[in-house]
């Protein structure tokens, strides 16, 4: 893997092939020494033009688990907020020595635009672009309703006929919309649920259903509620009276909680509003895997960076990758593309 | 009569007319002399124009020059050259400089600069509002009265988004004569846009520019047109819908005028999938359908002119994320061979079509005399020979502005200019530029000339 921009682009096999990965490295996560020496000697820049801390320690914690040296660039506080440009943070870490750069940027397609330019050789992992994507996002929930549904008994499979409801402000994420992508991909059915004005503008021809009202899409019995956080200032552009009136309409109440099937998950990619979109019970419930998000994140992310780093065709400084320390895992073959 | 000029007798030998009828075309004194077969002239320069097709020169309603304030991306005599080498041999400057053209010192400024260029006649376009702020209006009869006898004004880049505002301006400007051309954009629905609202929007997660801020805006103005009984004209038409709308005004018997760009004729929404800024443009690219429906609106005459939009930009405007680029893509290089690509090879249109909506309608439009009857006896020389057998990898090397954000390098387009004539006195030859400071000393001689005798022809070019 050259780049990780989008889900939209990943084939199922692909995509398969990264959640397997991923479960090794959960597998080596669970050990005593939670560390693999993979990627030492590699450099990771962790580039946010956005604040984001729990996904730049996310990626943290990953590179470090391999062993990868890791720089954070924050752009606020710095020459990028007074005016330097994309071109020229890029071209500087590439005079670094970044070997791989994760870029979290307020600009859809500012990833792309980084793996194009050729201002720099780094293998480029979107961290979430404006309202584009998240791939390591939906990655991370996707192996999640894998774990949950097949537990360790989960490398190869599929989300075939799996039901997600994905409730909110889908108009403004990029999660949705890489969820959306990849968990279709992957054989789930997919349902947005939303109010009309918090819908992408042709979301009738993405391949899901969707629905205004959220007490029609429990009575479906989903395997999986997905909530979105929702943002009070959306109220200010009218995409909705109030918060009250939101949370009255699409918060996933106690009550509607309580309607979902007991072997149904609850997701929440985080941060929540506790009160708003999801009730503090729902929030907290054996249903919820928001805790189990966190952890598989960097299980996940680690998979991505070490598909995207130790390309089987340079030299290793030790041959000790995820494959020789999972017993269960897949040959090297099919890990290292 | 300058040294520079030569004899001033150019004799164009076999070129072919839009409607097919093969001719030579021998220039005097500025003017086209004679039309026919066979001509001959003493100490004329010769032009081989065998296979090559002589169209009237083009005039471009819609071009941004940049000078003065923004010299960095283009000046008067860049864009002249970019013009010329285009076929242009008239353009109109747009209003969004800094300072703005919004008196008569500027504009008899970007007037005097073309002048002196003397690659095109360069016809500044006066700002509605002062500033372009879209609050009240700018000093309208005092850039009608001066030198440059401004006829067309433009707040082009923002719209006149206020009804009231929109309905005096429509009104005060009908006073001189003028018309209005509008940049089409309702503000709110636009706010933040950054391309086609559509399925594709969605899917990359950029902002909306939804089809019916321009249609909603369209509908009002031809309405208030009508209500106060003045001339209108619409900017850089893009979707089908606004087709419809100017479509049913034009039945209505509404005196209203709409052109359209080269790329929305040619390039879509799918362009911008992979986030390419130079495909980052106002009004953005739209979908096929409408790419469709602005074609079939050149063939039945609701569009009455192609106006490339010619909008250079420097480099960093260009090379970064796609929210952060500039909006817009030069044009009057590749316009000939876009609309050749779009509507000739499609079959969609004639070359006889292409000489009214290049050349005679927006020269009509914009009150520029010289051009109502192509090449004519007795007309001023203003042409262009254009080899449509032709055809080329398009590059940065095919560019002569300042600004390289063309949204066709690497493509191939048909056709090529080999020769523009402006004024009589040639501004291209053999594909090529002819150097600043000869056109600029026969330019120079050109208007001597037109002082000296006083002829008709003085006029013809402030009409």
């Amino acid at each position: 893997m050259r780049h990780l921009l989008s889900t939209r682009a990943l084939g199922r096999d692909e995509a398969i092939g990264i959640l397997d990965v991923a479960e090794d490295m959960a597998d080596v996560s669970q050990r005593e020494v939670r560390k693999l020496p993979t990627l030492r000697g590699k450099t990771v820049v962790n580039l946010f033009f956005e604040d984001s801390t729990r996904t730049r320690i996310s990626f943290e914690a990953a590179a470090k688990r391999l062993s990868a040296d890791v720089i954070n660039f924050s752009a606020k506080g710095s020459s990028v907020s007074k005016g330097e440009s994309l071109k020229d943070t890029a071209q500087t870490l590439a005079a670094i020595g970044a070997d791989a750069v994760v870029v979290r940027h307020h600009a859809s397609g500012a990833p792309a635009v980084l793996a194009q330019s050729g201002w720099i050789d780094a293998g480029i992992v979107n961290a979430g672009d404006g309202t584009h994507e998240h791939p390591t996002q939906a990655l991370l929930d996707a192996f999640t309703i894998r774990h949950r549904l097949h537990g360790s008994a989960a490398r190869g499979k599929s989300l075939d006929g799996v039901a997600v409801t994905i409730v909110g402000d889908i108009l403004h994420s990029r999660v949705a919309r890489s969820n959306v992508w990849l968990l279709t991909t992957l054989g789930a059915s997919v349902s947005l649920v939303a109010p009309a004005t918090l819908l992408p503008f042709g979301a009738e021809g993405w391949p899901v259903s969707v629905l205004y009202d959220l007490d029609e899409a429990i009575a479906a019995r989903p395997d999986v509620v997905m909530m979105l956080r929702i943002q009070s200032e959306r109220m200010h552009a009218a995409f909705f009276p109030n918060a009250h009136e939101y949370s009255r309409q699409w918060g996933l109440s106690d009550e509607r909680a309580a309607r979902l099937r007991d072997a149904s998950i609850v997701m929440h990619p985080g941060p929540m509003n506790r009160g708003l979109e999801i009730s503090s019970a729902a929030a907290d419930s054996h249903r919820s895997t928001v805790l189990e998000q966190v952890t598989n994140g960097v299980s996940l992310r680690m998979a991505v960076l070490y598909l995207l780093l130790s390309g089987s065709t340079e030299p290793r400084e030790s041959q000790s990758g995820p494959a020789a320390t999972a017993s269960t895992g897949p040959d090297q073959t099919t890990i290292e593309k | 009569m300058s040294e520079n000029l030569g004899s001033g007798i150019l004799l164009v030998r076999g070129s072919t007319f839009a409607d097919g009828t093969r001719t030579d075309i021998l220039v005097r004194n500025g003017l086209v002399a004679e039309l026919g077969a066979g001509l001959s002239a003493t100490g004329a320069t010769a032009i081989d124009a065998a296979g090559l097709l002589a169209l009237p020169g083009l005039v471009d309603l819609h071009t941004h020059l940049r000078e003065p304030g923004f010299e960095q991306s283009e000046t008067v005599l860049s864009g002249s050259r970019a013009a010329a080498i285009g076929g242009f041999t008239a353009v109109h400057a747009m209003a969004n400089t800094s300072p703005v053209a919004d008196t008569a010192g500027v504009v008899e400024q970007v007037q005097s600069l073309g002048e002196a260029a003397g690659y095109v006649t360069v016809r500044p376009v006066g700002a509605v509002t002062a500033g372009l702020e879209g609050v009240r209006l700018s000093e309208i009869g005092a850039m009608a009265h001066s030198r440059a006898r401004v006829r067309v004004f433009s707040d082009d880049g923002t719209c006149v988004s206020d009804a009231l505002l929109m309905r005096r301006a429509l009104e005060y400007v009908k006073t001189f004569g003028g018309v209005v051309a509008q940049h089409a954009q309702e503000p709110r629905l636009t706010d933040g846009a950054q391309m086609n609202e559509g399925l594709l929007s969605g899917q990359l997660g950029l902002a909306g520019w939804p089809a019916v801020a321009e249609e909603a805006i369209i509908a009002r103005d031809v309405l208030l047109a009508e209500h106060v009984g003045a001339r209108l004209h619409i900017c850089h038409l893009s979707t089908a819908g606004s087709v419809d709308v100017v479509r049913w005004a034009k039945a209505r018997g509404i005196a209203v005028t709409a052109e359209v760009t080269p790329h929305h004729l040619f390039l879509t929404e799918q362009n911008a999938s992979n986030y390419d800024s130079r495909f980052k443009v106002n009004p953005p690219l739209r979908r096929p359908e409408d790419v469709q429906a602005l074609r079939e609106g050149i063939a039945d005459g609701t569009i009455d002119i192609i106006a490339t939009d010619h909008a250079p930009h420097p480099i960093e405007a260009k090379d970064c994320e796609w929210d952060a680029a500039a909006f817009g893509m030069v044009g009057l290089e590749s316009a000939l061979s876009v609309v050749q690509a779009s509507l000739i090879d499609s079959g969609v249109a004639r070359w006889t079509d292409i000489t009214r909506i290049l050349s005679e309608a927006p020269a009509r439009i914009g009150q520029l005399s010289g051009y109502a009857d192509g090449i004519a006896v007795g007309k001023p020389a203003n042409f262009t020979l254009y080899d449509s057998s032709a055809s080329r990898t398009f590059g940065i090397g095919d560019l002569r502005g300042k600004g390289v954000n063309s949204p066709y390098l690497a493509t191939t387009l048909p056709g090529r200019v080999i020769v523009t004539v402006h004024d009589g006195y040639t501004t291209v030859v053999d594909g090529e530029l002819v150097d600043a400071d000869v056109v600029a000393e026969r330019a120079r001689a050109w208007r001597t000339q037109k002082l000296g005798t006083g002829t008709h022809t003085a006029g013809a070019h402030h009409g």
